[in-house]
């Protein structure tokens, strides 16, 4: 077979600042760590192609958590997010998200990308969430990726696409000292030396199996496999509050979102079978979910997302924004089973779990400047762990990210690794493919999604994923002694279903480690169904000791925006009460 | 245990007759996240190798010629 051929092959690059995926937080990461600092060497590397690749591959509908002057303050945003991630947050880096993304709103107006404003000229600020007004949309959003990689171009960046990093090399002090990837249409190993690393590489999105068992039809890009989550984890960095998962309300079957965010403004809403709201709110938190969730065990289900009572011409501009960004496949979707907004609601279901921090919480733990537990190494977007960041988070945070790695790159050498760690990823990476029959990756990935699925999916049973864990651990001695990979192309494959199943194995320790119940649905236990604030007001941080996966309390750092205690639980009040 | 082949239905359509790849075009090969497209040794057109598909679009918005139809994968449509 000549399509994707193995090559033997290994090339060595050095860089001062190396960033992993190029997605939304990637680009960006990349481009401020070269304009801060023109003279150093920066390297983009990218599993797909820059130009295309990402969450945000066909663009964005809009800004999901814009802070604007006159319509929000940094200061209720934070405790917006505080309230709406049950206080489990790291304030310092959601301020300084807060603070910051208005100067990369306006950088991103420089690039083109337009925001949407009113008639007096003011940006056009939309209300979803609970509390404050932060929805910005943007009207050329499909340009997104262009804009960014336009301003790439002007920096003359380096960019290596179709290179799926694997694992970080080390110094001897822990100290990072660059990357191992492997090229995905020919095999060969590229080394990068580095200085700083900083990793964008994206949710863990294609963890659960979305019920139409179809392996790549994920809310996230499918290609959003985990990878940064599993590399930061062999690498020693510490993993936050995991077991709040990513759950999302989506369009069923199509598995993408409907979207409320867009068509909520304009006046749609979710309702049961009776035609009737049961949610205040259309904002994705875990309490929303959870109403969602009990709404569709109760009876009432399907839900739906209602638009057919609105004006002929609201639903056409509803249309052109929906069918033309982020999903845009979702109009083909609803023409081919003659759903219409017009006549008919948009039957929404319960996804698949995965790792998120854009949408959740569970993400690399990251301080204010986008550090991880490991001496320079940076996380970014959404597998790092400021919660609820969305696109512009991902921009702003890998802005913050690529900044600071730019000034710490200036001050150190590259540490020194044992080169005996690469010839070590060499044979594990290249194992499957020496071997002459096996187990081809996609079987791998299914199963180990499908268990997760099968033990996962919330409500949370212990004995359940206990069970997982087990099953897991078979899975995981079939990988490394039988799957096989023919080609380039299943060698990625293969990578990646190595990547999901660290990540399942982290899903698990981190949801029995925290015995209460937190987050709405994204960490519902049957046994502690209860919120602990008593015992569990603290991060969970998930890391690697001795070879060995363990989870330990830490602290929320004290808020530096102080919250009321009758605020605290005003997510939880998503509920429409029958009146009388 | 061996290995089969089992048959699958793919969601992207290109028509050769618009397609430019015999000329040396590989803009959907190139765009695509998830890599799934490649050129034919065969017939030098663009097709879909890999059934792992994302219904994303960029290959139908980027192709020069509109030779390419991302259709919504059999299993979820």
């Amino acid at each position: 077979m000549s399509l994707d051929k193995i090559v033997d092959g290994l090339t060595e690059v050095d860089c001062d600042v190396l960033v992993i995926g190029g997605g939304t937080a990637g680009p960006m990461a990349a481009l401020k760590a070269k304009m801060k600092n023109p003279n150093a060497k920066v390297i983009l590397l990218e599993k797909a192609n820059v130009k295309r690749s990402g969450a945000i591959s066909m663009g964005m509908d809009g800004l999901n958590n814009a802070v604007i002057p006159g319509h929000a303050t940094p200061e209720q945003y934070t405790r917006e997010i505080t309230i709406a991630n049950d206080g489990i947050v790291n304030q310092k880096a959601v301020l300084k998200y807060a603070e910051q993304c208005y100067s990369i709103i306006q950088e991103l107006d420089k690039y083109g990308i337009r925001f949407q404003k009113n008639e007096n000229g003011d940006f056009d600020v939309k209300k979803v969430h609970h509390l404050g007004t932060y929805v910005l949309p943007m009207p050329n959003g499909d340009t997104v990726k262009k804009a960014l990689y336009r301003q790439l171009r002007r920096v003359q960046l380096l960019i290596s696409n179709r290179y799926i990093a694997t694992r970080l090399l080390q110094g001897k002090d822990g100290r990072v000292a660059g990357a191992i990837a492997v090229n995905t249409r020919t095999a060969e190993f590229l080394i990068v030396k580095a200085k700083a690393v900083i990793l964008c590489m994206g949710a863990a999105g294609r963890l659960g199996l979305p019920a139409s068992g179809y392996l790549f039809g994920t809310y996230e890009n499918a290609a959003n496999s985990g990878d940064g989550y599993a590399m930061a984890y062999h690498a020693g960095a510490k993993l936050a509050n995991l077991e709040c998962f990513q759950i999302n309300p989506l369009i069923k079957d199509y598995n993408g979102p409907a979207c409320a965010y867009v068509a909520g403004p304009f006046g749609a809403y979710t309702v049961n079978n009776e035609d009737a709201r049961f949610i205040e709110c259309d904002y994705w938190s875990g309490q929303m979910m959870l109403e969602f969730y009990n709404e569709l065990q109760s009876g009432k289900g399907p839900v739906y997302l209602k638009l057919n009572h609105l004006h002929e011409n609201t639903i056409s501009e509803i249309e052109s924004i929906l069918h033309k960004v982020e999903r845009p496949s979702r109009g083909q979707f609803h023409a081919n089973r003659g759903t219409d907004y017009r006549g008919n609601k948009i039957e929404m279901h319960v996804s698949e779990i995965g790792f998120c921090s854009g949408h959740s919480a569970s993400g690399v733990f990251v301080d204010e400047f986008a550090r991880t537990t490991v001496p320079g190494l940076y996380a970014a977007g959404d597998m790092a762990s400021v919660p609820h960041s969305y696109m512009l988070g991902a921009f702003t945070n890998g802005s913050i990210a690529g900044q600071h790695a730019s000034d710490f790159a200036k001050d150190v050498d590259f540490a020194a690794y044992d080169p005996e760690d690469i010839a070590r990823e060499r044979e594990r990476v290249l194992a499957p493919t020496r071997r002459e029959d096996g187990i081809p990756p996609n079987q791998i990935e299914y199963k180990t999604r499908r268990f997760v699925n099968d033990y996962l999916q919330p409500p949370k049973v212990p004995q359940k994923y206990r069970l997982a864990q087990s099953r897991f651990a078979e899975v995981r001695e079939d990988m490394e002694t039988g799957m096989i990979a023919r080609n380039a192309h299943e060698l990625l494959r293969a990578l990646e279903a190595s990547s999901i199943l660290d990540c399942a194995d982290m899903a698990a320790c981190s949801s029995l480690f925290r015995t209460e119940s937190r987050w709405g649905l994204y960490h519902l236990r049957t046994d502690y169904p209860g919120r602990d604030d008593e015992n569990w007001f603290c991060h969970t941080l998930l890391g690697k000791t001795d070879g060995r996966m363990i989870c330990e309390k830490r602290a929320v750092d004290p808020y530096v925006v102080p919250i009321d205690d009758d605020e605290k639980d005003i997510y939880y009040r998503q509920r429409i009460e029958a009146r009388a | 245990m061996p290995l089969a082949n089992t048959p699958t239905s793919v969601p992207v359509v290109v028509d050769n007759e618009k397609c430019i790849a015999d000329k040396g075009c590989t803009v959907c090969v190139d765009v695509c996240p998830l890599d799934v497209l490649r050129i034919s040794d065969l017939t030098n057109k663009a097709y879909m190798a890999y059934d792992e598909c994302w219904y994303c679009l960029p290959c139908q918005c980027d192709c020069p010629t509109a030779a390419l139809t991302v259709n919504i994968p059999f299993l979820l449509k």
